[in-house]
């Protein structure tokens, strides 16, 4: 029954009853989703008394696009856009740690010059991933200048993804078996000098940041989460080395070639977001480590042309084939669209592994010869493609939030009859709640910073 | 412990609980009794030779339109379980028909799996029994159906309903 009174505007802002001397009482503030530091897909609803969050209920979903029902519709390379889709600040760790899942069933073996390639690119996303991490929140806190430095940094990394890749974001440059394209030429110059670039800006954000009382204030004992809160909560990553675990998929289980790699393992003991700061910037710096020792040992050299001749067009190429005249035409080399750049058949060889059942023939075989045509044609079309057999596979990666793990189902048919990605920053969302209970509400937003939240990967 | 020696300490402990084990794509794997989950679940976390600290991940998968498991039960919850201090995993599968499809929850074991069990419920509409706030997780609370059963068509069109008016 609507009172007598009117509603004032005090009531009408927190609640009725609020400053009518009904007594004290905790008012409901919901932030975002439309709040710019929730990206516009979280909304957390406070229970606030006073200034202190007394109770949080985080809401996700806003950006659920299906992605492990839409897997199942299409053959088992097609998921590669989707994943792409996850983890969209570092892609390519997404793309590897799927296609690893896949050739885990398969019980295939890539070859070597692919897993450095992996290693490298998966290493250059990792910086990528923190540098957006560090400068968004960083930025959310009033430092605007390190935002723009940090983006700056991570510009010249994606230029370097562009090289290699022909894209900065939806990258989809893994394939089951292998990628879709050797490293381009050049590519470890331009690496050295973006990694040169990189390490100003990270020594620039360290003289500004590190130790700066503002900054310390607002990070130091803020948002802390205990260690076996942490591990209750399945937090893996640099939250979890935030809290003196050293746990890291690439030096507990290693997979491609971390084993061969010298890194080190950062961590911090507060748990605190200062300490999750300190870790990513720990891990910036490892990650190029590791990224100049792969580029330093990778096999296998710049592209050999090792081939005679002028290229043919690919038509010209067909129809000679056609008149019968198919001496010699496997070796000779063909004009290829630029965008097929570093899939050329030595390239490919190198990168793909050696498994006609799922790898696609390099172009010009599949131009030049009815096997290569026949092959391309078992994969691609509907009802044919990469059959892996009746089964399943859980196979885990660092992604650069923590372990993003693939769990696929195959029923032997030529589309996973179920993929699922268990995504790294859904379990410290999870936990969100107990971090910032008990703080004040301006520390939501360096938290819900730290923590790193990557909507594509956390809605799926 | 490696994987096979932790199936024969499960197959030991719990008999008839354990209804079968396998390794496959070294992946070790117990296919665990719904009315012995809750004890297998706490010997896996709890017992030091184990000592599984960490849910890794909790989901399930439907298997409806599996050839060959068409008459079987229709759902399994699979559960991927960590150590930290033996660096090992373990993967257990509960299967669950579909016309009793409820699970013990694990929330009291690993507070992760409020979450997990939420999806799971979400998307599969699998309940979890004891679970304390068994809502929608990604999904609105208006949207009908259980998105990743393998009979709800992939086409299907929902409006996005607001509060009523």
């Amino acid at each position: 029954m609507p009172s007598e009174r009117p509603t004032t505007t005090r009531e009408f802002m927190l609640g009725e009853g609020a400053g009518t001397g009904a007594g004290s009482q905790n008012i409901h503030v919901g932030v975002g989703p439309a709040h710019p530091a929730m990206h516009g897909i979280i909304r957390i609803v406070t229970e606030l008394d006073g200034e202190v969050i007394v109770n949080a209920d985080v809401e996700i979903g806003y950006l659920h696009r299906a992605f492990e029902k839409e897997c199942e519709r299409g053959g088992w390379n097609n998921a590669i856009p989707f994943t792409d889709r996850l983890n969209y600040v570092s892609p390519l760790i997404n793309n590897f740690g799927y296609c690893a899942a896949v050739e885990k069933l398969l019980g295939i073996q890539v070859t070597e010059r692919c897993q450095y390639i992996r290693v490298i690119m998966a290493e250059i996303s990792r910086i990528c991933d923190h540098l957006t991490c560090i400068g968004a929140s960083t930025m959310e806190l009033g430092a605007f200048t390190v935002f723009l430095y940090m983006i700056k940094a991570r510009e010249f990394l994606w230029e370097l993804v562009e090289d290699v890749t022909g894209a900065r974001l939806t990258i989809s440059y893994g394939r089951v078996g292998g990628l879709r394209a050797d490293l381009p030429a050049g590519f470890e110059e331009r690496m050295r000098a973006a990694f040169k670039q990189v390490r100003e800006v990270l020594e620039e954000v360290h003289r500004l940041l590190t130790g700066n009382r503002i900054f310390m204030d607002r990070l130091v004992g803020v948002g802390a989460l205990s260690r076996e809160e942490t591990i209750g909560y399945a937090i893996t990553g640099p939250l979890l080395r935030a809290v003196g675990v050293s746990y890291d998929v690439r030096r507990a289980q290693p997979y491609d070639v971390y084993d061969r790699m010298d890194f080190e393992v950062p961590t911090q003991t507060a748990g605190d977001n200062y300490a999750r700061y300190l870790v990513r910037m720990a891990e910036m710096e490892q990650s190029m480590r590791i990224a100049e020792q792969a580029l330093a040992e990778i096999p296998g050299g710049p592209i050999n042309v090792d081939f005679q001749g002028q290229p043919l067009d690919p038509a010209t190429y067909v129809d000679q084939g056609k008149q019968g005249k198919t001496e010699g035409l496997l070796l000779l080399p063909i004009t290829l669209s630029p965008n097929l750049q570093g899939s050329e058949r030595p390239a490919h060889a190198r990168v793909n592994a050696p498994d006609k059942r799922v790898v696609l023939p390099p172009k010009e075989t599949a131009y030049g010869s009815i096997e290569g045509l026949m092959n391309h044609f078992m994969l691609i079309m509907e009802g044919y493609g990469i059959r892996p057999p009746r089964g399943e596979a859980y196979f885990a990666v660092e992604g650069a939030n923590g372990e993003l793990g693939f769990y696929v189902v195959s029923d032997g048919g030529d589309r996973p009859y179920r993929v699922r990605c268990r995504p790294p920053c859904l379990p410290p969302m999870a936990a969100l709640h107990r971090m910032v209970e008990g703080e004040m509400v301006a520390d939501l937003i360096p938290t819900f910073g730290s923590v790193n939240m990557i909507g594509g990967e956390l809605d799926r | 412990m490696d994987g096979a020696a932790i199936l024969t300490l499960l197959g030991e402990r719990f008999g008839r609980g354990i209804l079968e084990t396998h390794a496959q794509c070294g992946d070790h794997t117990a296919v665990v009794a719904r009315g012995a989950l809750p004890d297998v679940l706490r010997f896996c976390r709890d017992d030091p030779r184990l000592a599984f600290a960490v849910l890794m991940d909790l989901t399930a998968v439907d298997y409806r339109a599996y050839p060959g498991r068409e008459d079987g039960p229709r759902f399994e919850v699979v559960y991927h379980l960590y150590s930290l201090g033996h660096n090992h995993r373990l993967r257990l599968k509960v299967p669950v028909g579909e016309d009793d499809a409820t699970v013990p929850t694990a929330v009291a074991l690993w507070p992760i799996a409020n979450w997990f069990e939420r999806e799971v419920w979400d998307m599969f509409g699998i309940r979890f029994e004891g679970h304390p706030d068994l809502r929608r997780l990604l999904m609105y609370e208006e949207f009908t159906g259980r998105p990743l059963r393998k009979d709800y068509p992939i086409n299907r069109r929902q409006p996005l309903i607001g509060p009523k008016v």
